[in-house]
């Protein structure tokens, strides 16, 4: 096994049969941005925290990223709930990096190209972003972490819209029954893809567990 | 004015992992016991498969007393504070922190009971470290081997016996002491990539085995067997196929009618009389404050809450704080080294997005004293775990090993083709008392009731990063001998606040250098007895919690039957 070229081992790697019983895994959509209409962000927020998501898992030749993902409805969500906590942070945040895109580059970060705003992420990302201020790093990386939760946890809380995240880690999604066949190395379990919320025994945890303190 | 509750015989605080264990013999023996919980009950259907909720979410919905006191580390005493984690590793429930654990359910080897004598019996007493203050525990595996055994019976641990009754059996750990029978279940099975693990290291002439666990392999007491979905890691079970306190023992001790549970119950100070006997405990619930008075007191409220506990019940019989008259309380502090881990990345997907984090192969041919140490520089080891277990966001924020950048679209190509080929593992090693490692409460940093929190002055020493390079450079062997491409070698840290803190009431004979007796009751307060991992003098080289249960079981058995003695 240990000596398997990476050819050979993609060749025996097939994906296995059947998919299981209940709930019927949801079809793919046809992919595109959420409407942006935030809870707690401000327009301009939310307009600025969109454009960084996009840069940080974009959407490219391998499909889909964060934007399309909802990270930032996720986010926007989150800062009413759970994530209450980083309010202030995503408005200190977001409006130092518009700021810093007027200073640097005399317009708003969110109407830059791709190539500008990645260097601007860039500079933020390693603190080396004068004009934006105190906390440069701190605030991407608080960012980054987010957008991270966002594409990729359970669509009940707001993002991973479509299970774009779950597909493109190639996660073979949520099942509450595994069986030996499933954990091969040699095959991989077939993709279906569901929230945990939408089997029967979770649905009334649902509300609860996605919108509370 | 607290309100004063009709006396019972044992007052229990904390329904965690032990607690939850030690009531069963309690109550079995017709004891009336109260059980005093800060959280509350979850159910089956609080354990969604949630990877947000359970691992980045802190279990808001059960009463997070845990989370307002987490205890503040340092290196040293003359160390800055470090930063304070959002999180408290362990949470509050009925069940405790044995409702999101791993449930590896190991016995210590037999060696880490004797590590002073065994140490100067085989290489001399000089290659102990220096300002260390381990002891001997008071008796050695044998003695604790009838209680290790009830407790996988009474709640439930599946696992493959290397070890029975001197006959070795090479497909369990043929380092384990002896075993009077098997496990009642079956090891949990293993996956393909395990499989590959196992593999590799019978090339390297090692002993791979499937760990103990506290998951049902089989239905077992009429509860189901694992499905293998995984989520288990700081995720509750939907099947009740972990073997949670919640779903075993206390219910079984309800059902005698014996035992009362108080969830969402605050405690705060435990009450003594004028010549130094305990009379109960004060806690608060629902903002109301209540005095349980009890016969006797038993405290398994996990390692830092004990110390603290004691540590702030001052009374004219104990100015320093209850059993802290001998100055003991707080000191030999350790807590695992499970640091300094390896990842790995390997040339093709290890489907192991399913499973759990107890469902793995482990290695103890580098643990305790099952190799000789004549030419090393250290005593001890570790064990080896690899396991399958992977979820998504933590999938995603797998390490790139060099190969990509942290975010954009290179990253998300890497992360794409890389997510399910690369593994971690879970290397445990042994660590030592220091006489400069200890716990005590923090000066300035409260509770929101104005209590201090527990404050953790500890570093690893030479001996113990000795032990992680050398534990690390096996596993860094083993992925090898698998095929991994990229090795990480992750950094050792600190002494922070760990699901895996010992030490701080250890037990001992010698009341001068130890706070309970071998029996767990306080050398200075009669009717006080102390369940938990806080009692170890030895981490061992393995997950602390079926010791710290038998412990407690047996703890539990001696005062059913030494009552009029302890009770007074």
């Amino acid at each position: 096994m240990a000596d398997l070229s990476r050819r050979e081992m993609l060749k025996r790697v097939v994906v296995a049969g059947a998919a299981a019983a209940l709930p019927a895994a949801r079809p793919a959509a046809v992919v595109q941005a959420p409407p942006a209409s935030f809870e707690t962000l401000t327009a301009a927020e939310g307009a600025t925290l969109q454009a960084v998501v996009a840069r940080l898992i974009p959407t490219d030749e391998r499909g889909p990223g964060a934007l399309e993902a909802g990270a930032a409805t996720y986010i926007d969500r989150g800062l009413a709930g759970p994530l209450a906590g980083s309010r202030e942070a995503y408005r200190a945040g977001l409006a130092a990096l518009d700021r810093y895109a007027q200073a640097a580059r005399g317009a708003r970060f969110a109407a830059l190209d791709a190539a500008g705003q990645d260097a601007l992420l860039g500079a933020v990302e390693a603190n080396a972003a004068p004009e934006f201020g105190p906390g440069a790093a701190g605030f991407f990386n608080l960012v980054l972490t987010h957008t991270i939760q966002g594409t990729f946890s359970d669509p009940a809380h707001g993002g991973n819209v479509d299970f774009i995240g779950w597909r493109m880690l190639g996660y073979p999604g949520v099942r509450t029954v595994v069986t030996h066949d499933l954990q091969r190395i040699d095959r991989m379990p077939p993709e279906r893809q569901v929230s945990a919320y939408d089997f029967p025994a979770f649905s009334a945890a649902r509300e609860r567990r996605t919108r509370g303190r | 004015m607290a309100v004063e509750l009709p006396k019972r015989d044992v007052v229990v605080v904390g329904l965690g992992a032990v607690g939850g264990v030690a009531v069963l013999p309690l109550a079995e023996a017709g004891m009336d016991v109260v059980g005093l919980e800060a959280g509350g009950w979850l159910r089956a259907r609080d354990h969604a498969p949630d990877e947000l909720f359970n691992n980045y979410r802190g279990w808001p919905e059960s009463v997070q007393k845990a989370n307002r006191e987490i205890p503040v580390h340092r290196r040293s005493a003359s160390s800055p504070d470090s930063p304070r984690g959002a999180l408290h590793p362990m949470m509050n429930a009925v069940g405790g922190t044995s409702l999101h654990y791993w449930a590896q359910s190991w016995r210590l080897n037999p060696w880490d009971f004797h590590v002073v004598s065994e140490t100067a019996r085989r290489y001399g007493a000089s290659r102990l470290p220096v300002g260390t203050t381990v002891e001997d525990w008071p008796f050695g595996l044998d003695e604790l081997e009838d209680h290790y055994d009830r407790v996988e019976h009474a709640i439930g641990v599946s696992g493959q016996a290397g070890n029975v009754g001197g006959a070795i059996d090479e497909r369990g750990n043929i380092f384990e002491g002896t075993r009077r029978r098997p496990y009642p279940m079956p090891p949990l099975r293993w996956t393909g990539f395990i499989e590959q693990m196992a593999e590799a290291a019978r090339g390297l002439g090692w002993h791979p085995f499937p760990g103990p666990a506290a998951v049902n392999s089989v239905r077992y007491q009429n509860r189901a067997a694992c499905a293998y979905h995984g989520f288990c890691d700081r995720g509750g079970c939907h099947l009740d196929a972990k073997n949670s306190t919640a779903v075993s023992t206390i219910p079984r001790a309800q059902e005698t009618g014996r035992l009362q549970v108080v969830t969402e119950a605050h405690v705060r100070r435990v009450e003594v009389d004028g010549e130094g006997r305990a009379t109960g405990v004060s806690y608060l619930k629902g903002g109301e404050e209540y005095f349980q008075p009890a016969d006797v007191v038993l405290l398994a409220s996990y390692t830092y809450e004990n110390v603290r506990l004691m540590l702030l019940s001052k009374s004219p019989a104990y100015p320093n704080g209850l059993s802290n008259n001998g100055g003991q309380v707080g000191r030999h502090y350790m807590t695992h080294a499970t640091g300094a881990g390896v990842l790995a990345l390997f040339p093709h997907r290890l489907n192991r997005w399913y499973g759990l984090p107890a469902q793995g192969v482990a290695i103890d041919d580098w643990a305790a004293d099952n190799f000789d140490h004549a030419d090393l520089d250290f005593i001890g080891g570790g064990n080896l775990w690899v396991y399958s277990d992977r979820r998504p966001i933590a999938a995603a924020r797998m390490p790139t090993f060099g190969r990509a950048p942290r975010w954009g679209s290179a990253w998300k190509a890497f992360v794409a083709d890389n997510a399910d080929c690369w593994t971690n593992c879970y290397l445990q090693k042994s660590t030592l008392p220091y006489e400069d490692n200890y716990l005590d409460l923090h000066p300035t940093v409260t509770d929101p009731l104005g209590d201090p929190v527990c404050r953790i002055t500890a570093d690893f020493k030479d001996n113990e990063r000795r032990i992680a390079t050398f534990v690390q450079d096996r596993m860094v062997e083993w992925f090898r001998a698998a095929g991994a491409v990229e090795i990480i070698r992750q950094g050792l840290g600190t002494m922070g606040p760990s699901t895996h803190a010992y030490g701080g009431t250890r037990m001992g004979d010698d009341a001068e250098t130890n706070v309970v007796d071998r029996w767990g009751f306080s050398h200075e307060v009669p009717n006080l007895g102390i369940l938990g991992a806080s009692v170890m003098g030895t981490s061992g080289s393995h997950n602390p919690t079926l010791t710290a249960q038998a412990l407690g079981w047996r703890s539990a058995a001696h005062l059913v039957e030494n009552w009029s003695s302890i009770a007074g």
